[in-house]
């Protein structure tokens, strides 16, 4: 034990030790190879739940060193490999450089939103002022690859897919923006560290609450963000084949599709957590004695509150069909958005009378 | 000399991004280099610290304004030879309009400089210093009415817009959603019970 | 009243919710997935898989090359070649069923006056490269031998219905 300690001792040494942009490069890793590692286990996840909703029991065969107990576990990484090792055939009369161009521009905003994500109380990659403008931005970025995609494949399928893409996520982004200004009103900071700090004292007194109705508008233009069913329609295997990505194999398919798809919805799981739901801080805290460990902010229950949205996200898509896509575009233009505005004036008029999270 | 090395490598990309917009054969790949010239403008502005500033022009330009373009682009079909036909009739009088454009940026920022004494470079700014905070308080006390004015107009247009586009043309057969979803299974089905037959 | 209720239910969100309590309670029920290598799903004595021809129990063929089989493929997956055999008998020279045209339809087995050429139950087959696809009349008469036991019980159990 006390050896442990001593080796821990001298490692926090050498860590401290390390220059500056070397630490911070380390972090960096760190927290992309989890986001990718958590991508791999969301897909094994998914299939997982979505099979058990099904009365089937999902992947199960593939397992590492022949182990019983694994079952199943080793499937994401049997799919990667196999992806990694096919050719990426890239067609006849396409633009060859965007072509290959688009899959690392959907990846890329997909990691780098991590960068002012709040981990815990004390580790955050960048503790930006405009924190939740750079989400934003980086969130409206993705859709690039995926309209690049489309079009540079030349083929009618993934332009169809492209142009569906393109159309909704602007509709769903300005949905998803004005739920976040309404955060922004109830935090009073677009700092995400800051806006986690604001919720202190119990889940009564996260956003959820008093913002309810921003809430499932952001859930819900989550899902049409990340296109995920049920706004899977940039895809709509049943329609348009397989949409933006039809022409895309091996790697590139990898890379364009499975990574930034599941990093965004780990992604928007997370962000949900952080804006409504107190991000790292305790569920149990104002109810339990303050230094109970359970009543402790940390990493733990950010990580519980986003598993708890991802299971959300493949339970919604075990449950319901595709929309159609005129019914996309009506509920994100018709709908969505009059619901944030009309609560976004009554947080006016709350803020004005003072209830609520505007009390002080 | 860090700061020096960034600004002038990403003024070197945005200028050669911005020719890119003007030379490029395809309409896509000029909007795409234009998306270029945005985020390299966005990052210089990084770098005098309007991180609110760089982060609103991705945001809104990038994110929403030049998707749609693109979006428009990449719909119609737009033949450049046609474009480029009187290129050479109409070179001279693009020429003087650039010089006196040349000119009258010249005459901005190197004789009036508007008042203002350019620093050779910015100093960097006091510690906890919030330029979105700055610029929130700035324009909603000093310039609120021009704001929100400016929001009023953008309103109005927003408003005409959708007025000009909106045609209700009569014997349409669009549904009504509100009603679709408002249906009950006991408005539309009648379950009638049918004495079943003898058994033979 | 029943506008207010209705209009609660589409706030709330409420029908989503049913069905996201049924995919729910579903995710907590006992799986019906069959484990296929190691279990698997009873197969009728009536199921129409790999082909076979027989012999009886003298070791004879009972295939009398009448074609009527050839004739009833719509397929067209069967060639028959005769010849007269060593003992007098008209007899085949070649028996060829082409699986990748066999609908496995089974009419080849309905026409057959002597029950020579039947459909086994055996469905877990493959071919490994090409030509493998075409079964022979050794081949067909080496399945035939192998599983005579159980294409036996096969018919006897369907005999009543036939």
């Amino acid at each position: 034990m006390q050896w442990i300690a001593a080796q821990w001792q001298s490692l926090v040494g050498v860590w401290v030790a390390l220059p500056y942009f070397v630490q911070v490069t380390v972090q960096i890793v760190i927290v992309m190879m989890s986001v990718i590692i958590a991508v791999a286990l969301l897909t094994l996840a998914e299939r997982k739940v979505i099979g058990w909703m099904q009365l089937r029991l999902g992947p199960n065969r593939v397992t590492f060193f022949g182990l019983r107990l694994l079952r199943g576990w080793a499937q994401p990484f049997a799919d990667v490999f196999k992806l990694l090792l096919k050719e990426i055939i890239v067609p006849g009369r396409s633009s060859r450089l965007l072509f290959l161009l688009a899959p690392l521009i959907v990846l890329v905003p997909a990691l780098a939103t991590w960068a002012v994500m709040p981990f815990s109380p004390e580790f955050v990659l960048a503790d930006v002022d405009a924190g939740l403008l750079y989400v934003l931005a980086l969130t409206s970025l993705g859709i690039y690859g995926i309209i690049l995609a489309g079009w540079a494949s030349n083929s009618k399928y993934a332009f169809l897919g492209a142009m569906r893409s393109a159309a909704q996520m602007v509709a769903y982004e300005i949905a998803m923006g004005f739920a976040l200004v309404g955060v922004l009103m109830a935090a009073g900071s677009l700092n995400l560290g800051e806006i986690v700090r604001m919720q202190a004292g119990g889940p009564g007194s996260w956003n959820w609450l008093w913002l309810f109705p921003l809430f499932i508008v952001y859930f819900i233009s989550g899902l049409a963000e990340t296109n995920r069913a049920p706004f899977d329609v940039a895809e709509g295997e049943s329609e348009i084949v397989a949409g933006f990505h039809v022409e895309y194999s091996g790697a590139a398919f990898a890379t364009l599709f499975a990574l930034p798809e599941y990093a965004n919805m780990i992604l928007i799981s997370a962000l949900t957590s952080v804006m409504f739901f107190g991000g790292w801080l305790s569920p149990f805290q104002g109810y339990l004695a303050d230094d109970a460990l359970l009543a402790q902010p940390g990493f733990f229950w950010l990580f519980l509150k986003i598993c708890f949205f991802l299971f959300v996200f493949l339970w919604v898509r075990a449950t319901f069909p595709r929309y159609r896509y005129d019914q996309v575009m009506r509920l994100g233009w018709k709908v969505l958005i009059p619901v944030t505005l009309v609560w976004i004036a009554v947080e006016g008029v709350l803020a004005w009378l003072r209830v609520g999270p505007w009390a002080a | 000399m860090l700061v020096e090395i960034l600004f002038w490598s990403f003024s070197a990309v945005l200028t050669g991004a911005a020719l890119g917009v003007i030379l490029a054969r395809n309409p896509v790949h000029s909007v795409l280099f234009l998306v270029l010239c945005f985020f390299n403008a966005a990052v210089l502005w990084l770098l005098i610290e309007a991180e609110f500033l760089a982060i609103v022009l991705v945001l809104v330009y990038v994110g929403a304004v030049m998707v749609l373009f693109l979006f428009v682009v990449m719909m119609l079909d737009v033949n450049i030879e046609q474009l480029r036909e009187g290129f050479a009739r109409n070179a001279p009088l693009g020429a003087v309009i650039a010089a006196i454009m040349v000119v009258e940026l010249w005459y901005v920022l190197w004789v009036r400089r508007l008042g203002i004494e350019l620093p050779g470079a910015t100093a960097p700014l006091p510690e906890g210093y919030s330029n979105t905070g700055e610029i929130g308080a700035v324009l909603y006390t000093e310039y609120v009415w021009p704001f929100q004015l400016a929001a009023f107009v953008l309103l109005i247009a927003i408003v005409a817009a959708i007025a000009l586009t909106m045609r209700q043309r009569p014997g349409l057969k669009v549904q009504d959603v509100a009603k679709q979803v408002a249906v009950r299974p006991q408005d539309r089905v009648r379950i009638v019970n049918i004495p079943v037959e003898r058994e033979p | 009243m029943k506008n207010l209720r209705s209009l609660l239910r589409t706030v709330f969100l409420w029908e989503l919710l049913v069905g996201l309590s049924v995919t729910l309670r579903n995710l907590f029920r006992r799986k019906i997935t069959v484990h296929y290598p190691e279990e698997k799903t009873p197969v009728s004595p009536r199921f129409r898989g790999l082909h076979a021809l027989r012999r009886y129990p003298n070791g004879q063929e009972r295939c009398i090359a009448c074609k009527l089989c050839e004739a009833v493929c719509p397929a067209q997956a069967i060639t028959i070649e005769s010849d007269v055999g060593a003992d007098g008998t008209r007899r085949t020279t070649r028996y060829d069923i082409d699986l990748f045209k066999c609908i496995y339809c089974g009419f080849c087995e309905e026409a057959c006056p002597v029950d020579a050429i039947v459909e086994t139950r055996i469905h877990e087959y493959h071919m490994e490269k090409r030509g493998d696809n075409i079964m022979t009349k050794d081949k067909l008469l080496a399945v035939g031998e192998k599983y005579e036991a159980m294409i036996a019980a096969d018919k006897a159990a369907d005999a009543r219905y036939r």
